[in-house]
Formats: structure tokens, C-alpha cells, sequence
């Protein structure tokens, strides 16, 4: 499947990742050749195989619905980039 | 004292020849002295590692040393280590210091180890030759001029040039048995769900395992009792008992069943790699083991699977880089979107960016089924490929690499740096352990060769690796570069 300009900006866009025009413009070959390399996968019939998504084929355990952290805000809260009052800084949501 | 490995050193403080500071501080000012060169760490953590050998040396003193008390490592940037910087290589986190230690770390921490600090790190694990750094490049001790392999590109450096004698490293597609085998070290990832990976910043989860780098499997083994066992707080984690790593080595080979993957000895190995490897598995026939060809016919599609679930995994994985609670943010955000994008364009480098867009835009809308279900219907015919030759033999071998380590900056376009894990990648998808071990070089540059066994067999490869480390010498040469540095 070719990827396009549009298709790389859409991307960027899921992925909250800034790009400008000429950025993404440069990823287009490169994400093209990756996803041309990809599309080897069709050629195999997995008709009936069921996805492995665990290499174990494991699912995931369920703890106790316990509470067993302590309140650790303030030592989180040391390393992010602008606290208030306990609170995490962001440009104003609402009006 | 740098040219010993864990176990002789610890016999060494054993006999009280010297005490853990001594060593410490003699590790710490090679660092100094040739770090600049190898660029293998990204934080050196003096005064921490002088604290810890002091108390390590105290409990020797009281008599209540364990086998690791007192022994120097370092660790991979990727486990968060309480009060010291955990940049995972990115400038996304490059003043970030983590609160809380990774379950690797706690448990090295608690056997008495002494951390020298974090070493460099292709960013969020995502390269093969430790070029995508944030901190640079690191050079291959055997050859300044060459990769050392990513992305515990580091870790795999710090070994062989005599700067520690172990490191902690991570594999999600071959992250520590191709820069053991690009360095001239073992390498040991373990069975998926054998280590905890709290704490362990996240690449692509379904893959990532930790494990131990050294010079032999005999030292491998001592760190993977130390890390291996149950942890309620990796809910991928994997119940189960852990062997006696250490105990097992010295089983003897006979009747050992070796398969060699046709896939792994095909077109694009380089024939100098594949003459070593074949001498290298002729030792094993000469200890008693016999060989025979056997196939995984889905290896080719392993490459195409992993590049569209790792960085599917990825690109969720990383959207935590937010900008808000931790890691870069940009100045002066016009509004919230304008803060997640700028954020996370200023922090992340290219591969990086390459990854998350692939990943998202496989797991777009229209493009789920068509990439990721089947990437992961694929993931469970190469897992199958691997249980239906372990009906037959007891473990693979092959080359850990198709070359030996390339020149830095040889190697520009992503797909071609993507088919270098052509032998490694495979096993992440299925789960199962492999070990990488010296067996031989190619001018200056080292070969490995990579042993696979079936799931939780680690106690099996660590002794058919330590078997072939008791019969060859490959593991005990050293580069110039740390002979001459002395």
C-alpha cells in the first residue's frame, strides 16, 4: 500500500507529533519502503490462525483490587515540567 | 583487576587481595580515562558507586557476603534508577531523574552489586548500532571506526573495553546478542516474562526482555539468579520458579542435539561470519553433541511482523511522552495540542519519529487488520516454526548477525539497518531465550555465534555456552583498545 504526503501528515496528527511540510515530506520514502517491506506479509495464507499477541500465549493476570501504593505525589510531581499546588500545568482547556 | 570476570573478581574479595572500593575506584578511573573515546555512558555515578562498595565492603566484613556483594555493573539507561538520571538515550528525558527504581535494579541493589552508572543506548532502544543516541554515537572498542551494535550498544562497550566487567542490557529484537556479538561478549536474553520489566522505560512490550551482558555465560548465570523471579507488578510477568543457573554449567554435552536453522545460513551472511560460526559449531560436535539441519520456514517474514507490532506497540507505549508530567516540554504552548506536538517533536529524534508514525498509521482506522492481525497471525506461525524444531533438537545455532560490526555511518537507510537482526529478531516474536558467545573474528572485528533453546530453557544455554567457553578462548581475548589502556 504506497503512503502518501497527506497519509504521513495524518499520522503525525494521531500522534500528536509536530511536523512541518518538509519534515514529513521526508519520511514519505522512507515510511513508503518500510510499509512496501511489510506488504510481504500478504503473500502468507493465515486463513484460521489466530493472532498471538502474548509469545506465551499467556494472558494477563488480575491483582487483588487492593489498594497497595502510597501517596507518592510529591516526589512525582518533581520531575514534571510545571506543578501547582499539586496540580499539573497546562495551557488553559476551557475558557 | 578490569581484565577479571564477576566470578574471579568476587574470589578476589573473597581472599581480601582488594576490597570493592579499591575496585571501584580503579573501574572508575578507566572510565574517566577512556570513556571519552568509547562514549559508552551517558552518567557515571561516582559517588553513589563509592557508597555502595563502602557498604558492600562492610558486609564482607561481617562475613555475610552473597556471590554478586561487592561486584561492579552498569546499567543500561533504560531502567529507571531512583535519584539518577534515566534518559533512555532521548532528549525527551534528558532531565529526567527517575523516583522510583526498576525491579532489575532493586534486586542488583539488594545482591549488593555496585552500579557505576547508566551507559549509552540507541534512543528508547529503537536502532541496531547504537548510532541514535541523543549522546552521541558509541565506538566498538575492537575498532573505534565501528559500530558497537545497538541498541545496549553501551552496555556492550563498557564490557569489552574493561570499564565494568558485567552490564545490564535490553532485547527486543536482538538488542543484546548482536552487540555482545559486534563487542566480542556473551549476551543472554532470557525467556519473555523470565525478568520483570517494571521499570523498564517501554519500547515494544509484547518483545522487550532484560538481560545480563559479561564476559561469560558462567558470570551471565550469576546475574540472571540475581534478576530472574516472580514480581506482582509486571502483570506480563510469567509465574514460575527460578533454576539454579550457576549449578547447571558444568553438565557435559553428549548427546546434546543441535539444529542448524537452513534459514540462517542462506544468502546474505557473509561467508567469513559463516566459516567461523560452522568452526565454531564443529567444537560442539568434538564435545560430544551431534548436528543436523532442521528449518523455520516463516524466518523471512519475521522482519516485515516485528516492523509493523514493535512499533504498533511503540507508538502506544510513547504517547506517555506528553510533555506533562514528566520529560521535555516546549516553551510558550499556544494550547494543549500545540504543547503534545511541539513537546514531542523537540524531544524525539528521527528513528524515533519513523517508528511512531508507522505504528500509528498501521493502527489507524482501515489499516488494523490488514498490518497488525496479521503481523500477529504471522507471530504465531514463526513461534510454531520454533516448537516444531525443538520436537526434534535440543537447541539452534547460527550466526547472531549476518556481518560483523559495520563502520559507523556505513549504514543510512533504514530498511537495509533493519535486516541486520535477520537471525535475532525472530526470537523476540516467539519468545524464547538466546545467547550470543564469542566464537571467533573477522580481521579485528568479533564474531558470535547465537544458541536458541526452547522457552525457560536459560539453565540449558548458559551451560552449553559455558561447555564451549571451557574448550575455546575467544571470550578471553581482549581489544587493544583496553590491552593498551591497561
Amino acid at each position: 500500500m504506497a503512503l502518501e504526503h497527506a497519509d504521513v501528515q495524518r499520522a503525525a496528527h494521531l500522534a500528536r507529533l509536530g511536523l512541518n511540510d518538509d519534515e514529513a515530506a521526508g519520511y514519505v520514502d522512507d515510511l513508503g519502503r518500510i510499509l512496501e517491506m511489510v506488504d510481504m506479509l500478504q503473500a502468507l495464507d493465515t486463513d484460521g490462525v489466530a493472532p498471538l499477541a502474548h509469545p506465551l500465549d499467556a494472558t494477563q493476570r488480575l491483582r487483588a483490587d487492593e489498594v497497595t501504593e502510597s501517596d507518592q505525589r510529591d516526589e512525582f510531581q518533581r520531575c514534571a515540567p510545571a506543578v501547582e499546588n499539586g496540580l499539573y500545568l497546562v495551557p488553559r482547556v476551557v475558557e | 583487576m578490569h581484565d577479571k570476570t564477576l566470578v574471579q573478581l568476587a574470589r578476589a574479595l573473597d581472599a581480601g587481595e582488594f576490597s570493592s572500593r579499591e575496585l571501584t575506584q580503579h573501574l572508575l578511573g578507566r572510565i574517566d580515562r577512556l570513556d571519552g573515546e568509547l562514549n559508552s555512558f551517558i552518567t557515571v555515578t561516582f559517588d553513589q558507586a563509592l557508597a555502595a562498595a563502602d557498604a558492600a565492603d562492610a558486609i564482607r566484613a561481617k562475613g555475610n557476603a552473597g556471590p554478586l556483594t561487592g561486584l561492579p555493573l552498569a546499567l543500561k539507561d533504560i531502567f529507571c534508577t531512583r535519584g539518577v538520571k534515566t534518559s533512555c538515550g532521548s532528549k525527551m528525558l534528558d532531565s529526567f531523574v527517575s523516583p522510583y527504581d526498576a525491579t532489575v535494579v532493586e534486586k542488583l541493589r539488594a545482591a549488593g552489586t555496585v552500579s557505576l552508572g547508566k551507559t549509552n543506548m540507541d534512543e528508547f532502544a529503537m536502532g541496531s548500532s547504537n548510532e541514535n543516541s541523543h549522546y552521541g554515537p558509541v565506538h566498538n572498542p575492537w575498532d573505534l571506526t565501528a559500530v558497537p551494535g545497538g541498541s545496549s550498544g553501551g552496555s556492550a562497550a563498557a564490557v569489552a573495553a574493561g570499564l565494568v566487567p558485567a552490564a545490564m542490557g535490553t532485547d527486543t529484537g536482538g538488542s543484546i546478542r548482536q552487540p555482545a556479538a559486534f563487542c566480542g561478549i556473551t549476551g543472554l536474553k532470557p525467556t519473555y516474562g523470565r525478568v520483570s520489566r517494571y521499570g523498564m522505560i517501554a519500547y515494544a512490550s509484547s518483545l522487550d526482555q532484560a538481560g545480563p551482558m559479561a564476559r561469560t555465560a558462567e558470570d551471565c548465570a550469576l546475574l540472571l539468579s540475581a534478576i530472574a523471579g516472580h514480581d506482582l507488578r509486571d502483570s506480563t510477568f510469567v509465574a514460575r520458579g527460578v533454576p539454579d543457573y550457576s549449578g547447571e554449567l558444568t553438565a557435559p554435552l553428549s548427546g546434546l542435539k543441535i539444529g542448524l536453522p537452513r534459514e540462517y545460513f542462506g544468502d546474505g551472511l557473509d561467508p567469513a561470519v559463516e566459516k567461523a560460526t560452522r568452526e565454531a559449531i564443529a567444537v560442539f560436535e568434538s564435545l560430544g553433541a551431534s548436528v543436523r539441519e532442521v528449518s523455520l520456514p516463516h524466518t523471512h517474514y519475521a522482519i516485515p511482523a516485528y516492523y509493523v507490532i514493535a512499533p504498533a506497540e511503540a507508538s502506544s507505549n510513547l504517547s506517555r511522552f506528553d510533555g506533562v508530567r514528566f520529560g521535555h516540554r516546549c516553551d510558550n504552548p499556544a494550547d494543549l495540542i500545540d504543547l503534545y506536538k511541539r513537546s514531542r517533536a523537540e524531544g524525539f529524534g528521527d528513528e524515533v519519529k519513523r517508528r511512531i508514525l508507522i505504528g500509528t498509521h498501521t493502527l489507524s482506522e482501515g489499516f488494523f487488520d490488514a498490518y497488525y492481525k496479521k503481523a500477529q497471525q504471522v507471530r504465531r506461525l514463526i513461534r510454531q516454526d520454533f516448537l516444531d524444531a525443538f520436537e526434534e533438537v535440543d537447541v539452534l545455532m547460527g550466526p547472531a548477525s549476518p556481518t560483523p560490526a559495520f563502520d559507523l555511518g556505513a549504514n543510512k537507510d533504514p530498511v537495509s539497518m533493519y535486516l541486520q537482526d535477520i537471525y535475532t529478531i525472530a526470537v523476540n516474536l516467539a519468545g524464547i531465550p538466546g545467547i550470543s558467545v564469542p566464537a571467533g573474528f573477522v580481521g579485528d572485528r568479533p564474531v558470535g555465534l547465537q544458541i536458541l533453546g526452547s522457552h525457560f530453557t536459560e539453565a540449558r544455554l548458559l551451560n552449553v555456552a559455558h561447555q564451549f567457553q571451557q574448550a575455546t578462548d575467544w571470550h578471553r581475548r581482549r581489544p587493544a583498545f583496553a590491552e593498551e589502556n591497561a
